[in-house]
């Protein structure tokens, strides 16, 4: 394997509904931005792509993927689809770099979207719950809301983890996105006001929980060689994980925890894992990522985190997935301030801010879930970050960290079915 | 959903400038569009927006995990065992995940114990008109792995308490669908 390095990337504003334009003009929308920003770049020089979208469903449109290829003027070149619920975007920014890294490609686009608007919310939540096992959970009353919010109640009763806790990183995520233009939702909260909005499914509320959106977003990864030729400033992909779980919940395993470097067997003596608690697909992934990357104490060796938030609940089982703490430490661990920003006022007492910032973007939970663009958007954010060009892509420097040399991005679908970890680090 | 008035922060008269009519996916039909005679105008054309049907009548098997169904319409509970790792499936399937053999059918207690919960206010579409209900992953003793179910017989989320005793019903004509079984507190 040669290294893989990013070297441009864009995204649509997500929305609630575009209908102004179709799936292949938005993912248009976010290739021409990425290529306008490394003008070296010319279309010829793109070897291939690989799509990403999640579900049939909303696009009725089957193999929409060439058609956004078509669309962009690559075809007689190689392109594929590539899907994974929830972690469509991760999967297919590890199918570019699968293609560089491979050599079969010298600059490979990975580009996603999805068009939510075209079915009602209610109707959308039955398609997205058609990813869950159509024998035995979908006609028990499926609903993915439904499903984390069992997956949180038993978090809580494992852990003590409390409703605030919660409630504090929909404050801080929707807070991050108040200067993140691309977000679809940028608010001030307060912890009652994520407690007192409307009750989806106990003990989650509608500020626990992204919304749909209409989107797109694209990276362009290339070979060192390219790279450098492209950019200045190209970011590299220095470590790579993808983990799997079963379908069924029910079925999780009650055994011991696979440990990360930075834990000990005794760390948890009477915690039957994963359960319906923990993802051990995402911490699975995480540690083949950190073992690429060389990285053995993951809160202190990653400046910032992009994860799945698309529930609070499942940002705080992240914290653990990812080792940033142990597990059943992740309300403890938010509550502390870790993963706020520094530089940013939320309103709240925290203890110590800026451990590791997560979702500096404002994460799904506010800048919205256009579910096979959303890996890609975490990717392009995370860039940005590492790049220091913030200031230039958000039109405001607010969010740039000022010590962003390593972060990592996470990919999340079904409940917990796959999880992607990709490690960006500065390349110059 | 439709955006409540807080009670408690409203003041009198009690308005609510963020009142919003719910959206619904119903429009006009429209039989001509007007047209420029500037076809650059044509760039600054609202979309025309229309709406497609999607029904389909699946022909679904339960295949190799149909006996589940027959014994839920003679009121048993059916998991699979594992002959090689005695692992037990209180949701069936047919080949063992740890060791690929496979597994055999085994009845399962009609008591378990509630491994989590949580109350459905809002559903998928097909479901919506269901809520509120409540799903509880049940767990049974001598059994490794769980089972979802509704559980009734109970008013809200504050009722149910994680590991508290439920027992299976059956329903009477059966549907052949997993909701045949759902749970009722043990009193
Ligand atoms: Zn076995």
């Amino acid at each position: 394997m040669r290294p893989v390095y990013m070297v441009s990337g864009g995204v649509s504003k997500f929305e609630k509904a575009r209908p102004d334009a179709t799936f292949q003009k938005m993912v248009k929308e976010a290739f021409d931005y990425t290529m306008g920003d490394v003008p070296r770049l010319k279309p010829s020089m793109i070897d291939g792509s690989v799509a990403s979208y999640f579900s049939d469903h909303f696009t009725r449109q089957l193999m929409a993927g060439i058609m956004a290829t078509d669309y962009l003027g690559l075809c007689p070149k190689p392109n594929k689809r590539i899907e994974g619920g929830g972690a469509t975007g991760g999967l297919c920014f590890q199918g570019a770099w699968e293609a560089v890294a491979s050599g079969r490609m010298d600059v490979c686009l990975a580009f996603g979207f999805e068009t939510m608007s075209h079915v009602q919310t209610w109707k959308g939540n039955e398609f997205i719950a058609l990813a869950s096992d159509v024998n035995f959970d979908y006609p028990v009353g499926g609903f993915y809301s439904g499903y984390y919010a069992m997956m949180v109640n038993r978090h809580m009763h494992e852990f003590g983890t409390t409703v605030e806790q919660l409630a504090m990183v929909s404050v801080k995520n929707h807070m991050n996105a108040y200067d993140n233009p691309y977000a679809q939702k940028r608010k001030r909260l307060t912890i009652q006001d994520v407690r007192n909005s409307e009750m989806v499914a106990y003990p989650l509320t509608l500020l626990d929980i992204c919304v749909m959106s209409d989107g797109a977003a694209a990276c362009v990864l290339a070979s060192e060689e390219m790279a450098f030729k492209l950019t200045d400033r190209p970011v590299k992909i220095t470590g790579v994980g993808t983990g799997t779980d079963m379908m069924r919940m029910a079925d999780r395993p009650h055994g011991d925890v696979i440990l990360a470097p930075n834990e000990k067997k005794s760390d948890y003596r009477n915690l039957k894992y994963p359960g319906v608690h923990s993802f051990r697909a995402g911490r699975s992934a995480g540690l083949q990522a950190y073992k690429m990357a060389g990285i053995t104490d993951p809160i202190r060796e990653i400046d910032f985190v992009e994860l799945h938030d698309a529930y609070t609940s499942s940002e705080i089982q992240t914290y653990e997935d990812l080792a940033l703490c142990k597990y059943g430490e992740g309300g403890k661990f938010v509550e502390e301030g870790h993963p706020f920003m520094p530089q940013i006022e939320y309103g709240l007492k925290l203890k110590t801010k800026g451990t590791i910032p997560v979702n500096p973007s404002g994460g799904l939970i506010a800048c919205g879930h256009p579910v096979g663009a959303t890996g890609l958007m975490q990717a392009v954010f995370a860039f940005w970050q590492i790049q220091g060009t913030i200031k230039k892509h958000y039109g405001s420097g607010e969010l740039q960290l000022k010590k962003a040399n390593r972060g990592l991005i996470h990919s999340h679908a079904g409940t917990g079915t796959y999880v992607t970890v990709s490690i960006m680090e500065r390349g110059w | 959903m439709a955006k409540k008035i807080d009670s408690k922060t409203a003041g009198s008269p009690r308005f609510n400038p963020a009142a919003k009519l719910d959206e619904v996916m119903t429009g006009t039909t429209v039989f001509n569009i007007p047209f420029p005679k500037d076809l650059n105008a044509l760039k600054g054309m609202s979309p025309i927006v229309i709406k497609h049907p999607y029904f389909v009548e699946y022909v679904h098997s339960y295949g190799q995990d149909s006996p589940f169904f027959a014994g839920l319409a003679n009121k048993k509970i059916l998991g699979t065992r594992c002959g090689k790792c005695n692992y037990t499936y209180a949701t069936p399937r047919m080949h063992c995940t740890k060791c690929g053999k496979e597994t055999k059918w085994v009845e399962l207690p009609q008591e378990g114990r509630v491994h989590t919960f949580t109350t459905c206010y809002y559903g998928s579409e097909e479901f919506l008109k269901d809520t509120p209900f409540h799903l509880v992953l049940v767990e049974f003793d001598g059994v490794d792995t769980l089972l979802l179910a509704r559980l009734i017989g109970v008013e809200g989320p504050e009722d149910i308490k994680i590991g508290m005793k439920v027992r299976a019903k059956f329903r009477r004509n059966s549907q052949l669908k997993p909701t045949d079984v759902y749970f009722v507190p043990v009193a």
